[in-house]
């Protein structure tokens, strides 16, 4: 009688602590995962900064939202959103002069245009800017909508870009970079890609 | 040999032993994906719009959200900050306050995310990135959803 020894402790309502918790966190749990547009604001400048050097006006892309959600692009175009896309890639690509210089080196065209060089629209993609104008009354979505489509243009140049020069698109490059972040050259091609079509969208202040 | 000659009789129960075992693993699956909702939304939950050229965001813990939308019964856009509708200048108090919580060296990679309304109006996101800008918050991320742009747009 003695040797029996301590009874076991019974294990079965064990189970029924670790479902009770279990349902609990299943319940609280929120798996959204945030996605979004990311935007660089420019650095707030001094008030006796020098005045910003003047852009040729071929150079900028000016696309302007109204109150009433219109769009309207170089200040003569009204374009609904589905166009902005292609109107912003021909300019960009364009490609009708002398970029800024490289690294040092001379000024040169650019040799991976597929553009109509006009003489009369961007030089360079180095040089194209694209402006956002936006009024006070412009509702966010629309105004989400157009930048989507303007950073969309890039994507799609870089894309083809990539495509000719490594055989897999940008959007590939990245998530695979993503995952092999030790990946030394999928870095540098990454930036290839980036300086040869660099994003410059600028948000300019909406007017009152 | 008899020990060989022992003949089981019928099915063994199915050992259960492993079930709390299992069920902890899930347990701890949950408790290390779970986000608790730090702040409860005071404004209408806003309505995101919709992109296709989005990003992840990554390390939520450098992130500071600020929502704006639509209170019920009043008109125009608020401003949430943490718990509260706050007014557009009171932003910059809560960047500084965001920052006492992270090290020095961290506070150029903390982010801005605007969660906004569909329907709010850009000048009250001007405004929210003015502050941001004179404060040196410099990069923000104007949170969306998946999906086709051609959403955004009221008919």
């Amino acid at each position: 009688m003695a040797r029996r020894g301590l009874p076991e402790i019974n294990a079965g309502s064990m189970a029924d602590i670790a479902f009770l918790l279990l349902i609990f966190f299943l319940v609280t749990t929120t798996m959204d995962v945030d996605t979004g547009i990311s935007r660089k604001l420019p650095e707030k400048q001094p008030e006796d900064a020098p005045e910003p050097p003047k852009l040729k006006e071929k150079n900028v892309f000016i696309v302007t939202v109204n109150r009433n959600n219109d769009i309207l692009v170089e200040g003569e175009h009204f374009m609904t959103i589905d166009k902005i896309r292609q109107e912003a890639v021909k300019f960009i690509d364009n490609g009708g002069g002398l970029g800024n210089p490289i690294d040092g080196a001379e000024p040169a065209e650019c040799d991976w245009c597929e553009g109509a060089k006009d003489p009369s629209s961007s030089d360079h993609p180095n040089k194209a800017v694209i402006s956002l104008e936006s009024d006070r009354g412009t509702s966010y979505g629309t105004y989400i909508a157009v930048q989507n489509e303007l950073v969309g243009a890039y994507t799609d140049l870089r894309n083809r870009l990539s495509e000719k020069l490594y055989g897999v698109t940008y959007t590939k490059l990245l998530k695979d970079a993503k995952n092999n972040l030790s990946n030394q050259s999928l870095k540098d091609k990454i930036k290839n890609i980036r300086s040869k079509y660099p994003q410059i969208i600028s948000e300019a202040e909406p007017s009152k | 040999m008899s020990k060989f000659r022992k003949k089981k009789k019928g099915m063994p129960a199915i050992s259960t032993a492993s079930l709390p075992d299992i069920v902890f693993m899930l347990l701890f699956f949950f408790m290390v994906t779970t986000v608790m909702r730090e702040t409860e939304l005071k404004i209408k939950k806003p309505q995101l719009p919709f992109a296709t050229e989005v990003k992840k965001l990554e390390r939520k813990s450098l992130v500071s959200y600020i929502y704006v939308g639509k209170v019920k019964g009043q008109g125009g856009d608020k401003i949430q900050l943490n718990d509260r509708i706050s007014d557009v200048k009171d932003v910059k108090y809560f960047i500084f306050a965001e920052r006492e919580t992270h090290s020095e060296d961290e506070i150029p990679l903390l982010t801005t995310s605007i969660k906004a309304d569909i329907e709010s109006n850009v000048g009250t996101i001007t405004d929210i990135k003015e502050e941001l800008r004179n404060i040196n918050a410099l990069k923000i991320n104007y949170s969306t959803l998946k999906g086709d742009v051609m959403k955004n747009i009221r008919k």
